[in-house]
């Protein structure tokens, strides 16, 4: 009698890969769709154009990927984006900080942001779904206190996240950046693991004595951050720091992370999937606008897409569970 | 056997991915017998009774009920051809009564609206059987998990049907529950009732069965009388002799405690004092609801308890903080491993390691290999099955979990080991396994306090046994004193002494 029953075959299970790279899959024939549809999606010029468009919901859905890891939502991230794009630029432009602190300001207004939302749920035992709600139109309300209802124009370190760097956009290389430095955080850290394990089951790992509250409160903060990043690219963008800047941004961050694979129940998710998720969101914009389908049909196409590959996926996970 | 059979299961194999779990294996379950299962954790018992409860479908072989081949793809299809299944793991829900959890998918409606008292009144019925007290307007959850347990029986004895399946149901009982459970079964098996029944208390075979089936690695081995001898069955199971089932090796415990509890009180707790010395093994013993389960868990720091402190080696812990007891030595394996044990999600490495994950960090980055390693020694003692250490542990069988979350803390190098029932459901010779865990931990000057409902266990692996009645310790008794009457006079002595002052 061996621990070990039978190893399971080597060599490649196309099928076992199919079902888990679902969201993968719909991505490459999405492509190859629009690649034979029209010929202007496959261009130099197109693809950046692409990459520029996911960098700002892929930054705020890795954040956003440690929330839901852990069994929480975060609803918040459009406004923690605002609200941290005005810090960075209303601190140097009004304040007459150094230009320096920009973007340490505006990371920090996002953890601090991140910070609130998480203690209100851990220690104020709010559901996540509610303090960050709160917080969604307390933060909003505050970036058009401070900004009084009009753009401010960014410091120039945060205009810089905006620009080319050679031939790469700056949000393509944060992008990447910013994915690997995530991934590595979940997959790595003690922080990332303790995610999972609150997620999956959150009495089971109180119990083996890990700190529950502080995880939570950990994962809202890294959500802050990566939120933070992204309105700062989109600040730089766009040269100014709008007040209603990424409203709106929280569902297709959350959307991209569910498309990814992750389990709004906890416990699963990863960070190549929701570069997967937020690309299949951005490609479909995209297209439909190479293809020029009205701005009103694109949302119907993209909540049926959502609907669509999230319903695949229940079904994958309830064929593997039994 | 002749072809008078309610329920065949023919032939039957269910592979999982490249695993083959099931292999050709032939069942029988005859009306008003009880046909026992029997094999080690992951022989396939419960992969087994799934085929016929509609969770799985076997990919060979064929089912037959009364003689025609049928079709079970779920479980509303085997509620139609009159099976009722009891899962090895709880499947109620916590928020709901006990009512509506007995009525589940069933609720009796009149003009389509619910119908709260004939609701009521089949879970009364249900649980009168069993001889169960409870309000049935009870939420699930804020039960122990004994009774949970029994709501899962009333659930499916509800159900009236003509084949009951039982999957470890005595595991979570103690004695006096399982007499009651066993009493139904009689009852049912004069009506005609066809029954499956497994369990890894040896003892409840002869007494509850008519013959045994022997599963290993997922093959059939024999089927045998219920009446055969247990050396005999323990062999056919897992085709080896097993020498000592208790091991206990004791060693003289130390001059200091190690765990001491002073006057601890919260709600249900009522003024526990007690110490664990170094090297000792003690157990708590007691009727269902007596307090052990709340007295190991506020120990652990998993509730809070109003007055009283715990000590470890002198030092005081806060009340309600699991992370600071973990930190002081403390490892707890809770009584519900699938609620309160395990991330099932996760892999069996991460389930083992969670406690050591965070003290062998370096900078903050788990140390992946080390935790592997780790884990992959203590699931080789425990002789865990599992398709590979980094397999989900959902996946894994009962015993096999369990043996798991015991592995946490044993890789944890906790001192003080708190265990709350913890071979539930393990087979006889994983038990063994377990048990020399806990020597090695006692004689490295751990200690261990241990509820436990199996008398033999007690008397096997303790050195002193503390009986708990109604929230108190009611007395103290040498494991050579520790008889069944011995314990059960202690653990009903506060009910006669409060009925006696006509507080209860
Ligand atoms: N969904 C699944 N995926 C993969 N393997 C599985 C799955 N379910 C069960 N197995 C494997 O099948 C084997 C038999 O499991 P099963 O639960 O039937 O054991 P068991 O005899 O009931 O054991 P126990 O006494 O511990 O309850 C185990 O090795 C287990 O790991
Ligand atoms: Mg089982």
């Amino acid at each position: 009698m061996s621990s070990v029953a039978t190893a399971p075959k080597k060599g490649f299970d196309f099928k076992a890969f199919l079902a888990n790279n679902g969201a993968l899959v719909g991505l490459v024939i999405l492509c190859l769709a629009l690649f034979i549809a029209t010929p202007r999606f496959l261009t130099g010029p197109n693809l950046l154009n692409i990459g520029i468009q996911v960098s700002t919901i892929a930054v705020m859905a890795f954040g956003m990927t440690f929330v839901i890891v852990a069994a929480g939502i975060d609803l918040s991230v459009g406004s923690v984006a605002a609200l941290s794009a005005m810090g960075s630029s209303y601190a140097i432009t009004t304040a007459g900080l150094p230009d320096g602190l920009s973007i340490p300001i505006g990371l920090a207004v996002g953890a601090l942001c991140g910070w609130v939302t998480g203690a209100m749920s851990a220690y104020g035992k709010l559901p996540t779904f509610i303090a960050s709600l709160a917080m969604l139109t307390v933060v909003r309300g505050l970036t058009l206190v401070i900004s009084d209802g009009r753009p401010i124009s960014t410091s120039s370190s945060v205009s810089w996240l905006g620009d080319d760097l050679g031939p790469i956009p700056m949000p393509i290389v944060i992008l990447v950046v910013s994915g690997l430095l995530a991934a590595f955080v979940l997959n790595r850290t003690v922080i990332g693991k303790n995610a999972f394990a609150v997620g999956g089951n959150t009495e089971a790992a109180r119990l083996s004595g890990i700190p529950v509250k502080r995880v939570l409160v950990t994962v809202f903060v890294i959500s802050g951050v990566f939120a933070a990043l992204s309105g700062m690219i989109l600040a730089g963008r766009l040269d100014s720091a709008q007040p209603t800047l990424a409203s709106g941004y929280e569902l297709d961050a959350i959307a991209a992370v569910v498309i990814g694979g992750a389990s709004l129940s906890g416990g699963v998710g990863r960070i190549s999937g929701t570069l997967i998720g937020a690309l299949v969101l951005a490609v479909i914009r995209n297209g439909l606008n190479l293809l020029s389908v009205s701005a009103f049909w694109q949302q119907v196409v993209i909540g049926a897409v959502i609907a669509i590959a999230v319903g695949f996926d229940v079904l994958r996970r309830k064929n593997v569970k039994h | 056997m002749g072809n008078d059979a309610l329920l065949v299961l023919d032939k039957v194999c269910k592979s999982f991915g490249p695993v083959q779990v099931i292999d050709e294996v032939t069942v029988e379950v005859h009306a008003g017998k009880v046909s026992v299962l029997l094999g080690e954790n992951g022989a396939g018992k419960s992969t087994l009774i799934k085929m016929i409860a509609g969770v799985h479908e076997p990919d060979a072989g064929r089912i037959l009920m009364d003689g025609k081949a049928v079709k079970i793809p779920n479980t509303k299809a085997s509620e139609a051809l009159g099976i009722a299944t009891i899962h090895q793991e709880l499947n109620l829900v916590p928020s709901m009564t006990i009512a509506e959890n007995i009525t589940l998918g069933r609720v009796p409606r009149k003009f389509g609206i619910i119908n709260r008292r004939a609701m009521r009144q089949i879970a009364r019925d249900a649980m009168d059987k069993l001889g169960l007290k409870l309000d049935v307007d009870t939420p699930v959850g804020e039960l122990g998990l004994a009774q949970q347990q029994l709501v899962e029986i009333a659930k499916a004895l509800s159900l009236d049907a003509r084949v009951l399946i039982l999957d470890e149901p005595t595991a979570a009982l103690t004695k006096s529950e399982i007499a009651h459970l066993f009493s139904v079964v009689n009852t049912l098996k004069a009506q005609g009732v066809g029954m499956v029944f497994i369990s890894h208390h040896l003892d409840e075979i002869a007494e509850i069965g008519d013959f045994v089936n022997v599963l290993r690695d997922g093959k059939f081995i024999a089927t045998v009388p219920a009446d055969t001898e247990e050396n005999e069955l323990v062999r056919l199971m897992v085709g080896r002799d097993i020498d000592a089932q208790f091991p206990r090796v004791a060693t003289e415990p130390g001059e200091q405690p190690l765990l001491s509890v002073k006057n601890l009180s919260d709600g249900m707790l009522k003024d526990i004092s007690l110490e664990v010395r170094p090297g000792e093994v003690v157990a708590l013993a007691g009727l269902m609801g007596a307090g052990r389960t709340e007295l190991i868990r506020a120990i652990a720091g998993a509730d809070k308890y109003s007055s009283g402190s715990v000590a470890v080696n002198g030092k005081k812990l806060a009340s309600f903080d699991v992370a600071a007891a973990t930190r002081a030595g403390i490892g707890h394996v809770p009584e519900d491993r699938k609620t309160q044990g395990l991330v099932l999600d996760a892999s069996v490495a991460e389930n083992i390691g969670y406690a050591t994950m965070a003290s062998t960090a370096k900078s903050g980055l788990v140390d992946r290999k080390g935790q592997k390693a780790r884990a992959q020694q203590v699931a080789e003692r425990l002789r865990i099955r599992m398709g590979s250490i980094d397999a989900p542990i959902r996946s894994l069988s009962g015993g096999n979990q369990q043996k798991a979350v015991f592995g946490r803390w044993f890789t944890a190098g906790a001192k003080v080991l708190l265990l709350d029932e913890p071979t539930r459901g393990v087979d006889v010779g994983a038990k063994v396994e377990i048990y020399e865990l806990i020597n090695e931990i006692t004689a490295s000057g751990g200690c261990v306090l241990m509820a436990s409902s199996e008398l033999p266990e007690v008397l096997g692996m303790s050195d002193r046994v503390l009986v708990m009645s109604q929230g108190r310790i009611a007395g103290e008794l040498a494991t050579e004193e520790a008889t069944q009457d011995a314990i059960m006079s202690l653990a009903v002595s506060n009910v006669h002494r409060e009925e006696e002052m006509g507080t209860k």
